[in-house]
Protein backbone atom coordinates (compact mmCIF):
# COMPACT_ATOMS: atom_id res chain seq x y z
CA UNK A 1 0.00 0.00 0.00
CA UNK A 2 0.98 3.65 -0.41
CA UNK A 3 1.39 5.89 2.64
CA UNK A 4 -2.05 7.37 1.92
CA UNK A 5 -3.70 3.94 1.79
CA UNK A 6 -1.92 2.87 4.99
CA UNK A 7 -3.03 5.94 6.92
CA UNK A 8 -6.62 5.49 5.77
CA UNK A 9 -6.53 1.75 6.56
CA UNK A 10 -5.26 2.62 10.03
CA UNK A 11 -8.23 4.94 10.60
CA UNK A 12 -11.02 2.83 9.19
CA UNK A 13 -14.12 2.51 11.35
CA UNK A 14 -15.44 -1.00 11.22
CA UNK A 15 -17.26 -3.06 13.75
CA UNK A 16 -15.45 -6.30 14.55
CA UNK A 17 -11.83 -5.26 14.53
CA UNK A 18 -9.53 -3.22 12.36
CA UNK A 19 -9.40 -3.71 8.67
CA UNK A 20 -5.85 -4.05 7.45
CA UNK A 21 -6.04 -3.17 3.78
CA UNK A 22 -7.79 -0.64 1.58
CA UNK A 23 -7.74 -0.17 -2.20
CA UNK A 24 -8.26 2.90 -4.38
CA UNK A 25 -11.91 3.51 -5.21
CA UNK A 26 -13.13 1.85 -2.03
CA UNK A 27 -15.53 3.87 0.10
CA UNK A 28 -14.60 3.93 3.76
CA UNK A 29 -15.70 5.57 6.97
CA UNK A 30 -12.61 6.93 8.71
CA UNK A 31 -11.84 8.20 12.18
CA UNK A 32 -10.83 11.86 12.10
CA UNK A 33 -7.90 13.14 14.16
CA UNK A 34 -8.45 16.85 13.61
CA UNK A 35 -11.16 19.13 12.20
CA UNK A 36 -10.78 22.80 11.31
CA UNK A 37 -12.72 25.63 9.72
CA UNK A 38 -12.22 29.36 9.29
CA UNK A 39 -14.32 32.51 9.53
CA UNK A 40 -15.80 31.95 6.05
CA UNK A 41 -16.61 28.27 6.34
CA UNK A 42 -17.22 27.77 10.08
CA UNK A 43 -20.48 29.79 10.22
CA UNK A 44 -22.18 27.30 7.89
CA UNK A 45 -20.55 24.37 9.71
CA UNK A 46 -21.87 25.70 13.01
CA UNK A 47 -25.44 26.11 11.74
CA UNK A 48 -25.38 22.62 10.18
CA UNK A 49 -23.88 21.17 13.37
CA UNK A 50 -26.77 22.66 15.31
CA UNK A 51 -29.26 21.17 12.84
CA UNK A 52 -27.73 17.74 13.44
CA UNK A 53 -28.61 18.23 17.09
CA UNK A 54 -25.47 16.72 18.60
CA UNK A 55 -24.99 17.70 22.22
CA UNK A 56 -21.27 18.10 21.99
CA UNK A 57 -18.36 17.94 19.58
CA UNK A 58 -16.68 14.54 19.41
CA UNK A 59 -13.49 15.80 21.10
CA UNK A 60 -12.87 19.34 22.31
CA UNK A 61 -9.14 19.05 21.64
CA UNK A 62 -9.64 18.02 18.03
CA UNK A 63 -11.88 20.75 16.65
CA UNK A 64 -10.68 24.29 16.09
CA UNK A 65 -11.81 27.43 14.30
CA UNK A 66 -9.33 30.01 13.05
CA UNK A 67 -10.56 33.49 12.10
CA UNK A 68 -8.03 34.36 9.41
CA UNK A 69 -9.69 35.15 6.08
CA UNK A 70 -11.43 38.43 6.86
CA UNK A 71 -9.65 38.99 10.19
CA UNK A 72 -8.79 41.39 11.71
CA UNK A 73 -12.52 41.87 11.14
CA UNK A 74 -12.77 43.92 7.97
CA UNK A 75 -16.42 44.99 8.21
CA UNK A 76 -19.55 44.41 10.26
CA UNK A 77 -20.64 41.28 8.39
CA UNK A 78 -17.16 39.75 8.73
CA UNK A 79 -17.14 40.65 12.41
CA UNK A 80 -20.47 38.87 12.88
CA UNK A 81 -19.03 35.76 11.26
CA UNK A 82 -15.88 35.84 13.40
CA UNK A 83 -18.04 36.26 16.47
CA UNK A 84 -19.88 33.03 15.68
CA UNK A 85 -16.54 31.20 15.91
CA UNK A 86 -15.70 32.80 19.21
CA UNK A 87 -19.13 32.13 20.72
CA UNK A 88 -19.17 28.52 19.60
CA UNK A 89 -15.64 27.92 20.88
CA UNK A 90 -16.66 29.28 24.27
CA UNK A 91 -20.08 27.57 24.45
CA UNK A 92 -18.68 24.17 23.51
CA UNK A 93 -15.48 24.74 25.52
CA UNK A 94 -13.15 23.99 22.62
CA UNK A 95 -9.57 23.58 23.84
CA UNK A 96 -8.06 25.83 21.18
CA UNK A 97 -9.37 29.09 19.86
CA UNK A 98 -7.23 31.74 18.22
CA UNK A 99 -8.39 35.31 18.60
CA UNK A 100 -6.69 38.07 16.61
CA UNK A 101 -3.33 38.63 18.27
CA UNK A 102 -2.85 34.89 18.73
CA UNK A 103 -4.06 33.65 15.40
CA UNK A 104 -2.33 33.14 12.10
CA UNK A 105 -3.15 31.87 8.65
CA UNK A 106 -4.62 28.49 9.58
CA UNK A 107 -2.31 26.26 7.53
CA UNK A 108 0.78 27.99 8.88
CA UNK A 109 -0.59 28.13 12.41
CA UNK A 110 -1.75 24.55 13.05
CA UNK A 111 1.52 22.79 12.11
CA UNK A 112 3.44 25.42 14.11
CA UNK A 113 1.22 24.74 17.12
CA UNK A 114 1.74 20.97 16.82
CA UNK A 115 -2.00 20.35 16.42
CA UNK A 116 -1.73 18.49 13.11
CA UNK A 117 0.71 15.60 13.09
CA UNK A 118 2.27 12.77 11.08
CA UNK A 119 -0.06 9.83 10.50
CA UNK A 120 -3.20 11.90 11.14
CA UNK A 121 -6.39 12.00 9.10
CA UNK A 122 -7.27 15.72 9.01
CA UNK A 123 -10.19 17.48 7.39
CA UNK A 124 -10.67 21.20 7.06
CA UNK A 125 -13.31 23.39 5.51
CA UNK A 126 -10.63 25.04 3.46
CA UNK A 127 -9.19 23.63 0.27
CA UNK A 128 -5.59 24.22 1.34
CA UNK A 129 -5.95 21.76 4.22
CA UNK A 130 -3.84 19.51 1.98
CA UNK A 131 -0.82 21.50 3.29
CA UNK A 132 -0.41 19.12 6.26
CA UNK A 133 0.53 16.25 3.94
CA UNK A 134 4.04 17.69 4.26
CA UNK A 135 4.10 16.15 7.76
CA UNK A 136 3.14 12.72 6.47
CA UNK A 137 -0.56 13.08 7.25
CA UNK A 138 -3.64 12.48 5.11
CA UNK A 139 -5.19 15.93 4.99
CA UNK A 140 -7.91 17.11 2.68
CA UNK A 141 -10.27 20.02 2.15
CA UNK A 142 -14.00 19.46 2.46
CA UNK A 143 -17.10 21.63 2.74
CA UNK A 144 -18.77 23.04 5.82
CA UNK A 145 -21.44 20.33 6.08
CA UNK A 146 -18.76 17.63 6.01
CA UNK A 147 -17.05 19.47 8.86
CA UNK A 148 -20.33 19.65 10.78
CA UNK A 149 -20.84 15.90 10.40
CA UNK A 150 -17.27 15.15 11.53
CA UNK A 151 -17.57 17.56 14.48
CA UNK A 152 -20.57 15.55 15.65
CA UNK A 153 -19.32 12.04 14.97
CA UNK A 154 -15.52 12.14 14.77
CA UNK A 155 -15.82 10.29 11.50
CA UNK A 156 -16.22 11.00 7.81
CA UNK A 157 -16.64 9.01 4.62
CA UNK A 158 -13.89 9.01 1.98
CA UNK A 159 -13.27 7.37 -1.32
CA UNK A 160 -9.74 5.96 -1.07
CA UNK A 161 -7.84 7.94 -3.72
CA UNK A 162 -5.49 6.56 -6.29
CA UNK A 163 -1.96 7.77 -5.66
CA UNK A 164 0.21 9.53 -8.19
CA UNK A 165 3.95 9.67 -7.56
CA UNK A 166 6.19 12.63 -8.43
CA UNK A 167 9.93 11.98 -8.26
CA UNK A 168 12.34 14.92 -8.22
CA UNK A 169 15.88 13.83 -9.02
CA UNK A 170 18.98 15.73 -8.02
CA UNK A 171 19.74 17.26 -4.65
CA UNK A 172 20.90 20.68 -5.69
CA UNK A 173 18.35 23.18 -6.96
CA UNK A 174 19.27 26.27 -8.96
CA UNK A 175 19.97 29.42 -6.99
CA UNK A 176 16.81 30.90 -5.37
CA UNK A 177 14.68 28.00 -6.62
CA UNK A 178 12.47 26.52 -3.90
CA UNK A 179 9.36 24.50 -3.13
CA UNK A 180 7.11 26.99 -4.91
CA UNK A 181 9.00 26.61 -8.17
CA UNK A 182 8.91 22.81 -7.95
CA UNK A 183 5.16 22.74 -7.40
CA UNK A 184 4.34 25.42 -10.00
CA UNK A 185 6.48 23.55 -12.52
CA UNK A 186 4.60 20.34 -11.68
CA UNK A 187 1.15 21.95 -11.98
CA UNK A 188 2.28 23.50 -15.27
CA UNK A 189 3.19 20.00 -16.43
CA UNK A 190 0.02 18.13 -15.42
CA UNK A 191 -2.62 20.90 -15.46
CA UNK A 192 -5.22 22.10 -12.96
CA UNK A 193 -7.04 18.77 -13.10
CA UNK A 194 -3.94 16.65 -13.69
CA UNK A 195 -4.27 14.97 -10.30
CA UNK A 196 -8.07 15.15 -9.96
CA UNK A 197 -9.29 12.99 -7.04
CA UNK A 198 -5.77 11.63 -6.54
CA UNK A 199 -3.21 11.75 -3.72
CA UNK A 200 -0.01 13.41 -4.94
CA UNK A 201 3.02 11.79 -3.33
CA UNK A 202 6.25 13.78 -3.64
CA UNK A 203 9.61 12.05 -3.31
CA UNK A 204 13.18 11.92 -4.59
CA UNK A 205 16.55 13.36 -3.62
CA UNK A 206 15.35 16.94 -4.00
CA UNK A 207 12.42 16.33 -1.64
CA UNK A 208 14.63 14.61 0.96
CA UNK A 209 16.86 17.68 0.90
CA UNK A 210 13.90 20.07 1.11
CA UNK A 211 13.33 21.86 4.43
CA UNK A 212 9.89 21.65 6.07
CA UNK A 213 8.67 25.11 5.04
CA UNK A 214 9.24 24.23 1.37
CA UNK A 215 7.50 20.87 1.79
CA UNK A 216 4.50 22.68 3.26
CA UNK A 217 4.51 25.01 0.22
CA UNK A 218 4.46 22.05 -2.16
CA UNK A 219 1.69 20.10 -0.44
CA UNK A 220 -0.31 23.33 -0.03
CA UNK A 221 -0.75 23.56 -3.79
CA UNK A 222 -1.75 19.92 -4.46
CA UNK A 223 -5.34 21.19 -4.72
CA UNK A 224 -4.31 23.47 -7.59
CA UNK A 225 -3.70 20.32 -9.63
CA UNK A 226 -7.08 18.96 -8.52
CA UNK A 227 -5.42 16.66 -5.96
CA UNK A 228 -7.36 15.29 -3.01
CA UNK A 229 -4.18 15.51 -0.98
CA UNK A 230 -0.44 15.99 -1.23
CA UNK A 231 1.90 13.91 0.89
CA UNK A 232 5.57 13.39 1.68
CA UNK A 233 6.77 10.29 3.54
CA UNK A 234 8.06 11.53 6.91
CA UNK A 235 11.78 11.45 7.66
CA UNK A 236 14.41 13.14 9.85
CA UNK A 237 13.30 16.59 8.69
CA UNK A 238 9.75 15.77 9.79
CA UNK A 239 10.88 14.40 13.15
CA UNK A 240 12.94 17.50 13.82
CA UNK A 241 10.01 19.77 12.98
CA UNK A 242 7.42 17.90 15.01
CA UNK A 243 9.54 17.21 18.07
CA UNK A 244 8.84 19.64 20.86
CA UNK A 245 5.65 20.95 19.19
CA UNK A 246 3.42 17.88 19.07
CA UNK A 247 0.44 18.21 21.39
CA UNK A 248 -0.32 14.46 21.15
CA UNK A 249 1.21 11.22 19.85
CA UNK A 250 1.98 10.70 16.20
CA UNK A 251 2.96 7.94 13.85
CA UNK A 252 5.20 7.69 10.81
CA UNK A 253 3.80 5.72 7.88
CA UNK A 254 5.82 4.77 4.77
CA UNK A 255 4.85 3.61 1.31
CA UNK A 256 5.66 -0.02 0.52
CA UNK A 257 8.28 -0.57 -2.18
CA UNK A 258 5.62 -2.50 -4.10
CA UNK A 259 2.88 0.09 -3.62
CA UNK A 260 0.78 0.69 -6.75
CA UNK A 261 0.60 4.16 -8.33
CA UNK A 262 -1.86 5.30 -10.99
CA UNK A 263 0.94 7.27 -12.58
CA UNK A 264 4.59 8.16 -11.91
CA UNK A 265 6.15 11.38 -13.20
CA UNK A 266 9.83 12.21 -12.90
CA UNK A 267 11.63 15.54 -13.02
CA UNK A 268 15.25 16.63 -12.99
CA UNK A 269 14.97 19.15 -10.15
CA UNK A 270 18.31 20.69 -11.08
CA UNK A 271 16.78 21.93 -14.32
CA UNK A 272 13.64 23.50 -12.84
CA UNK A 273 13.93 27.30 -13.20
CA UNK A 274 12.41 30.10 -11.13
CA UNK A 275 8.80 29.75 -12.22
CA UNK A 276 5.79 32.05 -12.45
CA UNK A 277 2.14 31.11 -13.05
CA UNK A 278 0.48 33.63 -15.36
CA UNK A 279 -3.22 34.58 -15.28
CA UNK A 280 -5.68 32.98 -14.82
CA UNK A 281 -4.76 29.42 -13.86
CA UNK A 282 -1.94 28.10 -11.64
CA UNK A 283 -1.03 25.76 -14.51
CA UNK A 284 -0.24 28.61 -16.89
CA UNK A 285 3.46 28.59 -15.98
CA UNK A 286 6.52 30.16 -17.58
CA UNK A 287 10.14 30.61 -16.48
CA UNK A 288 10.27 33.91 -14.54
CA UNK A 289 13.17 35.13 -16.69
CA UNK A 290 10.91 35.14 -19.76
CA UNK A 291 8.40 37.58 -18.26
CA UNK A 292 10.53 40.70 -17.92
CA UNK A 293 8.11 42.78 -19.98
CA UNK A 294 5.30 42.38 -17.43
CA UNK A 295 4.97 45.51 -15.28
CA UNK A 296 3.32 45.18 -11.86
CA UNK A 297 1.38 47.37 -9.43
CA UNK A 298 1.45 45.22 -6.32
CA UNK A 299 3.57 42.50 -4.73
CA UNK A 300 2.32 40.28 -1.91
CA UNK A 301 4.64 38.11 0.15
CA UNK A 302 2.62 35.98 2.52
CA UNK A 303 -0.24 33.39 2.71
CA UNK A 304 -0.48 29.74 3.74
CA UNK A 305 1.73 28.98 0.74
CA UNK A 306 4.68 31.30 1.36
CA UNK A 307 4.22 33.34 4.53
CA UNK A 308 6.63 31.41 6.75
CA UNK A 309 9.76 32.77 8.38
CA UNK A 310 12.09 31.27 5.77
CA UNK A 311 10.01 32.89 3.01
CA UNK A 312 10.35 36.28 4.69
CA UNK A 313 14.09 35.74 5.10
CA UNK A 314 14.41 34.96 1.41
CA UNK A 315 12.52 38.11 0.41
CA UNK A 316 14.49 40.18 2.94
CA UNK A 317 17.82 39.06 1.46
CA UNK A 318 16.77 40.66 -1.80
CA UNK A 319 15.10 43.74 -0.34
CA UNK A 320 17.99 44.56 1.99
CA UNK A 321 19.49 47.92 1.09
CA UNK A 322 17.09 48.44 -1.82
CA UNK A 323 13.82 50.28 -2.32
CA UNK A 324 10.50 49.04 -3.61
CA UNK A 325 9.94 50.51 -7.08
CA UNK A 326 7.93 53.77 -6.93
CA UNK A 327 5.18 52.23 -9.11
CA UNK A 328 4.70 49.28 -6.82
CA UNK A 329 3.11 48.71 -3.43
CA UNK A 330 4.61 45.76 -1.61
CA UNK A 331 2.80 43.97 1.19
CA UNK A 332 4.56 41.56 3.50
CA UNK A 333 2.26 39.42 5.62
CA UNK A 334 3.91 37.13 8.18
CA UNK A 335 1.57 34.13 8.38
CA UNK A 336 1.43 33.82 12.19
CA UNK A 337 2.12 35.92 15.26
CA UNK A 338 5.12 33.76 16.06
CA UNK A 339 6.57 34.31 12.59
CA UNK A 340 5.84 38.03 12.95
CA UNK A 341 7.73 38.19 16.20
CA UNK A 342 10.68 36.14 14.95
CA UNK A 343 10.89 38.31 11.84
CA UNK A 344 10.86 41.37 14.07
CA UNK A 345 13.66 39.99 16.26
CA UNK A 346 15.74 39.15 13.21
CA UNK A 347 15.29 42.67 11.90
CA UNK A 348 13.48 41.50 8.76
CA UNK A 349 10.44 43.70 9.32
CA UNK A 350 12.66 46.73 9.64
CA UNK A 351 14.33 45.88 6.33
CA UNK A 352 10.94 45.71 4.62
CA UNK A 353 9.69 48.96 6.09
CA UNK A 354 12.99 50.69 5.28
CA UNK A 355 12.53 49.53 1.69
CA UNK A 356 9.07 51.17 1.78
CA UNK A 357 7.08 47.96 1.87
CA UNK A 358 4.08 47.52 4.17
CA UNK A 359 4.10 44.91 6.91
CA UNK A 360 0.67 43.56 7.86
CA UNK A 361 -0.65 41.59 10.78
CA UNK A 362 -1.29 37.92 9.89
CA UNK A 363 -4.32 37.47 7.60
CA UNK A 364 -5.31 35.70 4.39
CA UNK A 365 -6.39 39.20 3.33
CA UNK A 366 -5.51 39.93 -0.28
CA UNK A 367 -4.90 36.30 -1.29
CA UNK A 368 -8.62 35.79 -1.82
CA UNK A 369 -9.45 39.41 -2.54
CA UNK A 370 -10.74 39.86 0.98
CA UNK A 371 -9.05 43.01 2.24
CA UNK A 372 -5.59 44.55 2.86
CA UNK A 373 -4.38 44.98 -0.71
CA UNK A 374 -7.17 44.69 -3.28
CA UNK A 375 -6.54 45.33 -6.97
CA UNK A 376 -8.29 47.98 -9.07
CA UNK A 377 -9.51 47.36 -12.60
CA UNK A 378 -6.51 46.73 -14.84
CA UNK A 379 -4.02 46.39 -12.00
CA UNK A 380 -1.55 43.54 -11.89
CA UNK A 381 -0.05 41.75 -8.90
CA UNK A 382 2.73 39.28 -8.38
CA UNK A 383 2.01 37.25 -5.27
CA UNK A 384 3.50 34.33 -3.38
CA UNK A 385 -0.07 33.05 -2.88
CA UNK A 386 -1.67 30.02 -4.50
CA UNK A 387 -4.43 31.11 -6.90
CA UNK A 388 -4.58 33.48 -9.84
CA UNK A 389 -8.15 32.93 -11.00
CA UNK A 390 -10.10 35.81 -12.58
CA UNK A 391 -10.89 38.39 -9.89
CA UNK A 392 -9.06 36.47 -7.18
CA UNK A 393 -7.36 39.54 -5.68
CA UNK A 394 -9.91 42.17 -6.59
CA UNK A 395 -11.52 43.55 -9.72
CA UNK A 396 -12.45 40.89 -12.29
CA UNK A 397 -10.29 42.78 -14.79
CA UNK A 398 -7.20 42.74 -12.57
CA UNK A 399 -4.51 40.09 -12.93
CA UNK A 400 -2.51 37.89 -10.56
CA UNK A 401 0.81 36.20 -11.26
CA UNK A 402 2.18 33.64 -8.78
CA UNK A 403 5.80 33.06 -7.75
CA UNK A 404 8.07 32.23 -4.83
CA UNK A 405 9.38 34.93 -2.45
CA UNK A 406 12.69 35.56 -4.29
CA UNK A 407 11.04 36.46 -7.60
CA UNK A 408 8.35 38.46 -5.77
CA UNK A 409 10.92 40.56 -3.90
CA UNK A 410 13.15 41.10 -6.95
CA UNK A 411 10.09 42.13 -8.97
CA UNK A 412 9.00 44.59 -6.28
CA UNK A 413 12.35 46.34 -6.68
CA UNK A 414 12.33 46.18 -10.48
CA UNK A 415 8.71 47.28 -10.91
CA UNK A 416 8.20 44.39 -13.31
CA UNK A 417 8.54 40.63 -13.17
CA UNK A 418 12.21 39.79 -12.83
CA UNK A 419 14.75 37.48 -11.20
CA UNK A 420 17.30 38.18 -8.42
CA UNK A 421 20.13 37.80 -10.94
CA UNK A 422 19.10 41.13 -12.50
CA UNK A 423 19.96 42.77 -9.18
CA UNK A 424 23.34 41.09 -9.12
CA UNK A 425 22.17 38.46 -6.63
CA UNK B 1 -38.92 12.41 -11.95
CA UNK B 2 -37.41 14.22 -14.88
CA UNK B 3 -35.60 17.52 -14.69
CA UNK B 4 -36.45 19.91 -17.48
CA UNK B 5 -34.67 23.23 -17.87
CA UNK B 6 -33.13 25.91 -20.01
CA UNK B 7 -29.35 25.67 -20.48
CA UNK B 8 -26.66 28.22 -19.59
CA UNK B 9 -23.27 27.12 -20.93
CA UNK B 10 -19.89 27.70 -19.32
CA UNK B 11 -16.39 26.50 -20.25
CA UNK B 12 -13.70 24.37 -18.59
CA UNK B 13 -12.20 24.92 -15.12
CA UNK B 14 -14.97 27.18 -13.79
CA UNK B 15 -13.54 27.94 -10.35
CA UNK B 16 -15.36 28.74 -7.14
CA UNK B 17 -14.14 32.36 -7.29
CA UNK B 18 -16.06 32.68 -10.57
CA UNK B 19 -19.12 30.93 -9.08
CA UNK B 20 -19.19 33.15 -5.99
CA UNK B 21 -16.35 35.68 -5.60
CA UNK B 22 -14.72 35.74 -2.15
CA UNK B 23 -15.52 39.44 -1.80
CA UNK B 24 -19.12 38.41 -1.07
CA UNK B 25 -18.27 35.76 1.49
CA UNK B 26 -18.70 37.95 4.53
CA UNK B 27 -22.17 36.41 4.60
CA UNK B 28 -23.52 32.90 4.16
CA UNK B 29 -27.10 34.03 3.49
CA UNK B 30 -28.21 32.06 0.39
CA UNK B 31 -30.36 34.95 -0.93
CA UNK B 32 -27.42 37.38 -0.77
CA UNK B 33 -25.06 34.85 -2.36
CA UNK B 34 -27.51 34.16 -5.21
CA UNK B 35 -27.36 37.84 -6.21
CA UNK B 36 -23.74 37.31 -7.28
CA UNK B 37 -23.84 33.77 -8.65
CA UNK B 38 -21.40 33.16 -11.56
CA UNK B 39 -20.72 36.90 -11.62
CA UNK B 40 -17.02 36.71 -12.43
CA UNK B 41 -17.69 34.27 -15.28
CA UNK B 42 -20.65 36.28 -16.67
CA UNK B 43 -21.49 39.58 -15.02
CA UNK B 44 -25.10 39.56 -16.26
CA UNK B 45 -25.80 36.00 -15.13
CA UNK B 46 -27.52 36.82 -11.82
CA UNK B 47 -30.09 38.96 -13.68
CA UNK B 48 -30.55 36.49 -16.54
CA UNK B 49 -30.92 33.23 -14.63
CA UNK B 50 -34.45 32.01 -13.96
CA UNK B 51 -35.84 29.43 -11.58
CA UNK B 52 -35.57 25.98 -13.09
CA UNK B 53 -32.59 26.73 -15.35
CA UNK B 54 -29.70 24.32 -15.80
CA UNK B 55 -25.95 25.07 -15.84
CA UNK B 56 -23.77 23.09 -18.25
CA UNK B 57 -20.03 23.22 -17.63
CA UNK B 58 -16.90 21.72 -19.15
CA UNK B 59 -14.21 19.79 -17.29
CA UNK B 60 -13.19 20.38 -13.65
CA UNK B 61 -16.28 22.45 -12.76
CA UNK B 62 -16.05 23.98 -9.27
CA UNK B 63 -12.28 23.82 -8.90
CA UNK B 64 -10.53 25.94 -6.30
CA UNK B 65 -11.75 26.65 -2.83
CA UNK B 66 -13.84 24.46 -0.54
CA UNK B 67 -16.54 27.09 -0.08
CA UNK B 68 -19.94 25.47 0.22
CA UNK B 69 -21.24 28.92 -0.71
CA UNK B 70 -20.65 27.91 -4.36
CA UNK B 71 -23.32 25.20 -4.66
CA UNK B 72 -25.48 27.15 -2.18
CA UNK B 73 -25.42 30.24 -4.46
CA UNK B 74 -26.27 28.12 -7.50
CA UNK B 75 -29.15 26.39 -5.71
CA UNK B 76 -30.48 29.62 -4.20
CA UNK B 77 -30.51 31.24 -7.66
CA UNK B 78 -33.07 28.61 -8.63
CA UNK B 79 -30.74 26.54 -10.81
CA UNK B 80 -32.05 22.97 -10.73
CA UNK B 81 -28.88 21.14 -11.57
CA UNK B 82 -25.36 21.39 -12.96
CA UNK B 83 -24.19 19.01 -15.66
CA UNK B 84 -20.47 19.02 -16.47
CA UNK B 85 -17.82 16.93 -18.19
CA UNK B 86 -16.24 16.48 -14.76
CA UNK B 87 -16.34 18.11 -11.32
CA UNK B 88 -13.61 19.13 -8.89
CA UNK B 89 -13.94 16.82 -5.91
CA UNK B 90 -14.81 19.21 -3.09
CA UNK B 91 -17.55 20.83 -5.19
CA UNK B 92 -18.87 17.35 -5.98
CA UNK B 93 -19.09 16.46 -2.26
CA UNK B 94 -20.58 19.80 -1.31
CA UNK B 95 -23.30 19.68 -3.96
CA UNK B 96 -24.55 16.30 -2.71
CA UNK B 97 -24.22 17.34 0.93
CA UNK B 98 -26.48 20.37 0.45
CA UNK B 99 -28.93 18.64 -1.89
CA UNK B 100 -28.03 20.14 -5.28
CA UNK B 101 -28.23 17.30 -7.78
CA UNK B 102 -25.35 17.28 -10.27
CA UNK B 103 -24.52 15.01 -13.18
CA UNK B 104 -21.35 14.10 -15.06
CA UNK B 105 -21.84 13.80 -18.80
CA UNK B 106 -18.65 14.22 -20.86
CA UNK B 107 -20.55 14.39 -24.17
CA UNK B 108 -23.18 16.97 -23.26
CA UNK B 109 -21.35 20.32 -23.69
CA UNK B 110 -20.62 19.59 -27.37
CA UNK B 111 -24.19 18.50 -28.00
CA UNK B 112 -26.24 21.27 -26.49
CA UNK B 113 -26.68 24.96 -27.25
CA UNK B 114 -27.20 27.85 -24.89
CA UNK B 115 -30.87 28.53 -24.26
CA UNK B 116 -31.96 25.06 -25.34
CA UNK B 117 -34.35 23.18 -23.06
CA UNK B 118 -33.01 19.77 -22.07
CA UNK B 119 -34.52 16.87 -20.16
CA UNK B 120 -32.65 14.82 -17.61
CA UNK B 121 -33.98 11.46 -16.52
CA UNK B 122 -31.96 10.54 -13.41
CA UNK B 123 -33.58 7.11 -13.06
CA UNK B 124 -32.61 6.09 -16.58
CA UNK B 125 -29.33 8.05 -16.44
CA UNK B 126 -29.91 9.92 -19.69
CA UNK B 127 -30.08 13.50 -20.91
CA UNK B 128 -32.15 14.39 -23.97
CA UNK B 129 -31.16 17.32 -26.18
CA UNK B 130 -32.07 18.30 -29.76
CA UNK B 131 -29.07 16.27 -30.88
CA UNK B 132 -30.10 13.05 -29.17
CA UNK B 133 -29.76 11.10 -25.96
CA UNK B 134 -26.61 11.11 -23.84
CA UNK B 135 -25.67 8.89 -20.93
CA UNK B 136 -24.76 10.38 -17.56
CA UNK B 137 -22.31 8.68 -15.25
CA UNK B 138 -24.21 6.75 -12.57
CA UNK B 139 -24.36 8.37 -9.12
CA UNK B 140 -22.12 6.44 -6.69
CA UNK B 141 -24.27 4.25 -4.37
CA UNK B 142 -23.24 6.13 -1.22
CA UNK B 143 -24.19 9.47 -2.77
CA UNK B 144 -27.57 7.96 -3.67
CA UNK B 145 -27.92 6.92 0.00
CA UNK B 146 -27.14 10.51 1.06
CA UNK B 147 -29.78 11.89 -1.28
CA UNK B 148 -32.24 9.27 -0.05
CA UNK B 149 -31.59 10.34 3.55
CA UNK B 150 -32.18 13.98 2.60
CA UNK B 151 -28.57 15.17 2.68
CA UNK B 152 -25.60 14.71 5.00
CA UNK B 153 -27.19 16.45 7.99
CA UNK B 154 -30.14 14.03 8.02
CA UNK B 155 -27.81 11.10 7.38
CA UNK B 156 -25.62 12.13 10.33
CA UNK B 157 -28.67 12.48 12.58
CA UNK B 158 -29.62 8.88 11.80
CA UNK B 159 -26.09 7.73 12.48
CA UNK B 160 -26.00 9.46 15.85
CA UNK B 161 -29.33 7.99 16.92
CA UNK B 162 -28.19 4.52 15.84
CA UNK B 163 -25.08 5.03 17.96
CA UNK B 164 -27.18 6.05 20.93
CA UNK B 165 -29.31 2.92 20.55
CA UNK B 166 -26.21 0.75 20.43
CA UNK B 167 -25.28 2.32 23.75
CA UNK B 168 -22.04 3.95 22.64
Amino acid sequence: MTITEKILAGHIVKSGGKKKKVSPGELINAKIDFVLANDITAPIAISEFKKIGARDVFDRKRVTFVPDHFAPQKDIKAAEQCRMLKDFSRDYRLAYYYEVGRMGVEHALLPEEGLVLPGDVIIGADSHTCTYGALGAFATGVGSTDVASAMATGELWFKVPESMKFIYHGRKLQKWVGGKDLILHTIGDIGVDGALYRAMEFEGEAISALPMHARLTMCNMAIEAGGKSGIIVPDGVTEKYVKGRAKRGYKFYMSDPKAVYAEIREYDARKIPLTVACPSLPSNTKPAAELSSISIDQVVVGSCTNGRLEDLREAAKIIKGRKVNPNVRMLVIPATQRIYREAMKEGLLDLFVAAEAVVSTPTCGPCLGGHMGILARGERALATTNRNFVGRMGHPESEVYLSGPAVAAASAVLGRIGVPEELGL
Amino acid sequence: MTIKGRVWKFGDDIDTDAIIPARYLNTSDPVELAKHVMEDADKAFPSKVKKGDVIVGGKNFGCGSSREHAPIAIKAAGVQTVVAKSFARIFFRNAFNIGLPIFECPELPENVSEGEVIQIDPAKGVIRTKKGEFKVKPIPPFMAELIGAGGLVEWTKKKLSARKKAGK
